[in-house]
């Protein structure tokens, strides 16, 4: 059985199959708000990429994923759309916005946003939306959340399944997690060494120190 | 229509509060600060003890003309105060202040990750201020704020986490209703470490750095006049608000107190938020500000080694008491 539809085994125990009550012609409140908060935030991603300003494409990447973890809220899954909003806008796009106004962030347009391997990107992006859609669909073709039962999404829930069922592909992530982590210390220490290892201009002996390669008149410049 | 009047009654009730208790703090931060060190100034308008300073403070900045620099992102910059203050008002509907539905905004199922989560968004605020406002110096304020936010969220975090597994819930009120007395000695560490990180995150002194005047001048605020820098200000006191009560909820037992829980337990919530507050203050008059470096150190080398053995210590006990 392929995970996905081992998630929708899973899914259908909590939510109702009854497909033939629910038409697409008659759609409830919740559905509509669904759809339109989904177009929001498919307009305002479309706008990420295709803005010609920087920090404003970050932005709009604030609305995209705060746009998201409304959906995850329609769903009834509380607990991720919180997490959403806590990793997504709050670490990832405040880490994107430093590292933009850390390296340039011009107010206005850059010309040279655009890069060349954009319709490669454009292939990719398509490809893998046109995967995980049909995964999607062909796991949950006619499963209902039962909106009126106890929340499918629940933080109890989502912790139950998560460590009962999910168990292992959990520790696996978590490896993965730490793994990259390590890589990260490794590779900016390699870094660090390779600059404090080139021959420094003649000059009196500096102090070693975590900002020895910075000329000491800068350094007494900046206080 | 009796849910529906329930509903407005709350939003009305913390929408007051939302409006109330930061000015409250703010007035308080006058008379503490004049007091601490001797300041004459707050002292004097509207006679007794300088009663209507704040009202002057408030006359004043809606009088100033709202400029925007030439050279700024306009929409971006006139949004950032709201997105600032915003998130504060929401946050406030998930504290509880006091036992049953009745004295909480809202029940919130992911209560402690629903409140961290919404508070990181006003960050971006100070971000959007001090990008848009097309000055070096505000520049310089915003690149502090998100290094100071990335440094501190994670503490923060930890230490709520450390709380949610002693209580067994990541809901406030559940939270508070399995407080026991005896965590106060077990999760006395997570309590202090989720206080400074939060003082850092609201950039209260001494971790100011992101607003430091006398370097930066005032860092994303400085293109800031009137009513916008107002809303900024307004978002600091909002923030103190916000994290006395959390950290209140979280760690000193809300409404729990050595007798009146039945009917006053939201007098105990309050007191217990408004020592905090005075700590806040107290804490603003006495220490200098830490260097860039100084406050980095503080996060990664201090206090998130001491929030894992404080979630380690939490995991022992748990298991020993099981």
């Amino acid at each position: 059985m392929s995970p996905a539809a081992a998630a929708a085994t899973a899914a259908r125990a909590t939510t109702t199959t009854a497909a033939e009550t629910h038409g697409f012609l008659s759609p409830t409140g919740v559905e509509i708000a669904f759809l339109l908060v989904g177009l929001v935030t498919f307009g305002a991603a479309v706008v990420t990429v295709t803005t010609k300003q920087l920090v404003h494409a970050a932005l709009w990447l604030v609305v995209a994923l705060g746009g998201l973890a409304v959906e995850y809220l329609l769903l009834t899954a509380e607990f991720i759309a919180w997490v959403q909003v806590l990793i997504y806008v709050g670490s990832v796009v405040v880490l994107l916005l430093f590292g933009l106004m850390l390296t340039r962030a011009p107010i206005g347009r850059s010309p040279d946003a655009d890069s060349g391997n954009r319709w490669v990107a454009l292939a990719v992006a398509v490809a893998a939306a046109a995967a995980l859609v049909w995964v999607v669909v062909d796991a949950f073709r006619t499963t209902w959340i039962d909106l009126d039962g106890a929340a499918a999404g629940s933080t109890a829930v989502t912790g139950a399944s998560l460590f009962q069922s999910w168990v292992l592909p959990f520790e696996a992530l978590s490896v993965l997690l730490l793994a990259a982590l390590v890589g990260a210390i490794v590779l900016s220490r390699r870094t660090k060494a390779k600059a404090t290892a080139t021959p420094s201009p003649p000059g009196p002996p500096r102090p070693p120190g975590p900002r020895s390669d910075v000329p000491r008149s800068d350094k007494e410049g900046a206080r | 229509m009796n849910d529906a009047l329930d509903v407005a009654l709350r939003l009305l009730v913390v929408f007051v509060v939302f409006l109330t208790f930061p000015l409250l703090v703010g007035q308080a931060e006058h008379k503490v600060m004049a007091h601490m060190q001797g300041r004459l100034g707050p002292m004097y308008a509207g006679g007794f003890h300088g009663w209507a300073q704040l009202v002057a403070d408030g006359v004043k900045f809606a009088q100033k003309e709202d400029v925007v620099p030439a050279g700024a992102d306009r929409r971006v910059f006139q949004l950032a105060p709201a997105v600032a203050l915003l998130p504060y008002l929401v946050v406030i509907l998930a504290i509880p202040i006091g036992p049953g539905e009745g004295a909480v905004g809202e029940v919130v199922d992911a209560g402690i990750f629903f409140v961290l989560a919404v508070m990181g968004v006003s960050v971006l605020g100070s971000l959007m201020a001090g990008w848009a406002s097309a000055n070096k110096f505000s520049l310089l304020g915003g690149l502090r704020t998100a290094a100071q936010l990335l440094a501190y969220e994670l503490p923060m975090l930890l230490t709520a986490a450390s709380v949610a597994m002693a209580a067994g819930t990541v809901s406030l009120p559940g939270i508070v209703d399995a407080f026991e007395w005896w965590w106060l000695p077990w999760q006395i560490i997570g309590a202090i470490v989720f206080f400074v990180a939060g003082l850092a995150e609201l950039q209260r002194p001494p971790f100011d750095m992101p607003v430091a005047d006398s370097e930066i001048i005032f860092g994303a605020y400085t293109e800031y006049t009137g009513l916008r820098f107002a809303l900024f200000l307004l978002a600091e006191y909002a923030g103190i608000v916000v994290l006395s009560g959390l950290t209140t909820v979280l760690f000193l037992g809300g409404w729990h107190g050595p007798w009146g829980e039945d009917g006053l337990g939201w007098v105990w919530t309050l007191l217990k938020a408004a020592v905090l507050a005075f700590v806040v203050i107290w804490l603003r008059v006495t220490y200098p500000r830490l260097r860039e470096d100084q406050l980095q150190k503080l996060a990664w080398t201090l206090l998130v080694p001491l929030s894992l053995a404080q979630i380690a210590l939490t995991g022992i006990v748990k298991v020993v008491i099981a």
